[in-house]
């Protein structure tokens, strides 16, 4: 087991495209840390550079403490599981999880012990003899975890490992994983770009965007106090409702005003004109009757989601649209005219220029 | 025109313009064939498509008097020997070339391909002076050197491309499973890639059996003569022996064509099938 320290890491490609911008981040010993991001967020350099596959162009990366920017990957015993699985074609599944033993010059019985041993906890044991292209896509999948399991690395790295499964499988290896990672103690960097598998694998959660790290997290923290509108709209499904707002003072009151609507009732004190973001999940507006409403809409869309239904509702006298989360069972029909109301204890507060978090006035 | 029914279109061509085809390209063989096995004396009185007679009367001698077994014997170690050296040398150049990133990777790929674009005449005159002051005229490496010259741009490019198909995770996870650059090429690489060394190999013999001008110019007698040469010197002053011209030819066409007929086969296999697909 290690830890993992990225300390000022920046990368910039041939051609001058940067990957990555003075990035920190500390992975803790036997912690599974997510990195999160949509594609191109530099979530993949992030674990490329760990294992030493790219050198970061400034900055140190650390392990146990120990600088090995520059040392190469085959120096850092870590195992990584990619995401075509990059199982070595012309070899057998035992010779594919041998090979990581032998180039450390384990000795044969040993190799073939271990081989067994991992073999049968991943449940591969009948398939050692066959070469990767005999195998699905669940068993290749194992094949490549059992590759980096069986060396006992100091650290994980998954790069998307389940993203090339079905969605049965990918959710039953999902909670395999986790039960693996309790079992193995080890520390792991996971990459992924779905923010429901982040949610639901990591102890904590680092959010990416262009090249920079927005936020770092244990996974309901991100959810309850995203720390920009991206975060906020990235984390959590559906997407949270972001509404443009505009303080102002009239009657001796605060009122911020949206577009189409207006709230009366908010702790906004004496500010007045400031302009900020209201966000609200849409697990977090309900449905009323038009007098005890925010506002008024139109039922413009339907989604089942199974257990609950999305709404979609034209808001009147806007062009905007409000997200609401309703029971399955609710009676509602597109065209239907419903009220819907905020929970004033849920709304997330953002600036409106640079998107950061506000704490609630 | 929809695409599949044009396709359809492409399948159903007459058979008989490819039969054709095939026999406008195969005839002159089979009349060297027979030509090779009709004694001296009926070569050009009347014309039979269909021989009547045949004899070996060339062939012995060829083997015999000519001394066209020196010959193979030549082409075979000039041939082999370029093609080891080149298959070695040229999977390392193009493995640095395909995957370690340096400043003037293209330059070089370039210029390894700007080489081979000389025309042969115009070097020979400086490649013979400089053999002979290196004392390598008439000799096996005096003819091995200046084809890798020749071969090497081709295999190195033949192979960069090869190596560049492969996905580069599979080294990826060859080197964080603990193997070096070297172990990851011999382990992982190579034996991802033999449809292509197979390939490489296979042209740059065919290139060194073939060639010409450098063995005729670097040779001195039928002790170091290739087969191309050898059979160019059949003819004397005054007569053409078409007979033994053609017997020698065909024995140097026979190996070649066996070689790639054997291997095709294989060769397309192994280039169009998932041998790399994990």
């Amino acid at each position: 087991m290690a830890s993992i320290s990225l300390q000022g890491v920046s990368k910039r490609f041939a051609g001058g495209v940067s990957a990555l911008t003075d990035l920190n981040l500390e992975i803790a010993h036997g912690e599974l840390l997510v990195l999160v991001g949509p594609s191109g967020s530099g979530k993949s350099t992030v674990l490329r550079l760990i294992a030493g596959l790219d050198e970061p162009t400034s900055g140190r990366v650390l392990i146990d403490g120990k600088d090995v920017t520059g040392v190469p990957p085959q120096q850092r015993d870590l195992a990584m599981v990619f995401q075509s699985y990059a199982l070595y074609p012309h070899k057998t599944v035992r010779e594919n999880l041998a090979f990581g033993l032998q180039m450390r010059r384990v000795d044969t019985a040993r190799i073939d012990e271990r081989v067994r041993e991992v073999a049968r906890t991943l449940g591969i044991d009948a398939l050692l003899d066959r070469r990767p292209a005999a195998l699905s896509g669940g068993q290749r999948q194992r094949v490549a975890l059992g590759r980096a399991i069986v060396r006992d690395p100091k650290a994980f790295l998954l790069d998307e490992p389940l993203s090339n499964l079905d969605p049965v499988l990918r959710i039953e290896m999902r909670a395999e994983l986790t039960l693996l990672h309790r079992r193995l103690g080890a520390t792991m960097v996971y990459v992924t770009h779905d923010q429901e598998e982040a949610m639901t694998l990591g102890s904590r959660i680092a959010v990416m965007r262009d090249g920079a790290i927005e936020q770092v997290a244990a996974p309901m923290d991100l959810y309850d106090r995203p720390a920009d509108t991206f975060v906020a709209g990235f984390i959590g499904s559906p997407a949270m409702n972001i509404w443009p707002c505009t303080i102002v003072q009239s009657d001796g009151r605060g009122h911020v005003r949206a577009d189409g609507f207006q709230w009366d009732d908010l702790p906004v004190g004496d500010v007045d004109g400031e302009r900020v973001l209201i966000g609200a999940r849409p697990h977090d507006v309900d449905i009323t009757s038009p007098d005890a409403s925010d506002a008024i809409g139109r039922v413009e869309i339907l989604e089942p989601l199974g257990p609950t239904m999305l709404a979609h509702v034209g808001i009147d006298g806007s062009e905007s649209r409000v997200r609401i989360v309703i029971g399955a069972n609710t009676r509602m029909a597109i065209g239907d005219r419903v009220g819907f109301r905020v929970r004033r204890d849920r709304l997330h507060w953002f600036n409106r220029e640079t998107g950061r978090r506000l704490d609630p006035k | 025109m929809s695409w599949r029914s044009r396709q359809g279109r492409l399948k159903a061509a007459p058979t008989w313009a490819i039969a054709m085809m095939v026999a406008a390209i195969l005839f002159p063989l089979y009349w060297a064939a027979v030509a090779s096995f009709t004694p001296e004396s009926q070569l050009f009185g009347q014309v039979d498509v269909v021989p009547t007679r045949l004899v070996l009367d060339h062939y012995r001698a060829v083997f015999g008097e000519r001394g066209l077994g020196t010959a193979v014997r030549n082409s075979l170690v000039v041939a082999g020997a370029t093609t080891f050296v080149c298959v070695i040398i040229g999977a390392l150049c193009a493995y640095a070339l395909a995957r370690v990133p340096f400043r003037g990777r293209t330059l070089v790929l370039t210029s390894v391909l700007a080489i081979s674009m000389f025309p042969q005449i115009s070097i020979v005159s400086p490649l013979y002076l400089l053999l002979r002051e290196l004392r390598l005229i008439d000799t096996y490496a005096g003819l091995v050197l200046p084809y890798l010259t020749f071969a090497m741009p081709l295999t190195i490019w033949l192979l960069v491309g090869f190596f560049r198909q492969l996905p580069r995770e599979l080294e990826e996870a060859a080197l964080i499973d603990g193997a070096g650059r070297f172990r990851a090429l011999w382990t992982i690489v190579l034996p991802l890639s033999w449809p292509g060394l197979a390939t490489t190999a296979i042209l740059t013999f065919l290139y060194c059996w073939n060639e010409f001008l450098f063995a005729l110019c670097f040779t001195l007698g039928p002790e170091r003569y290739t087969v191309p040469v050898a059979i160019a010197l059949f003819r004397g002053q005054y007569q053409v022996p078409w007979g033994q011209i053609l017997a020698g030819s065909l024995v140097a066409t026979l190996p070649v064509a066996a070689l790639v007929f054997v291997a095709q086969r294989r060769i397309v296999a192994g280039l169009t099938s998932g041998a790399i697909k994990g």
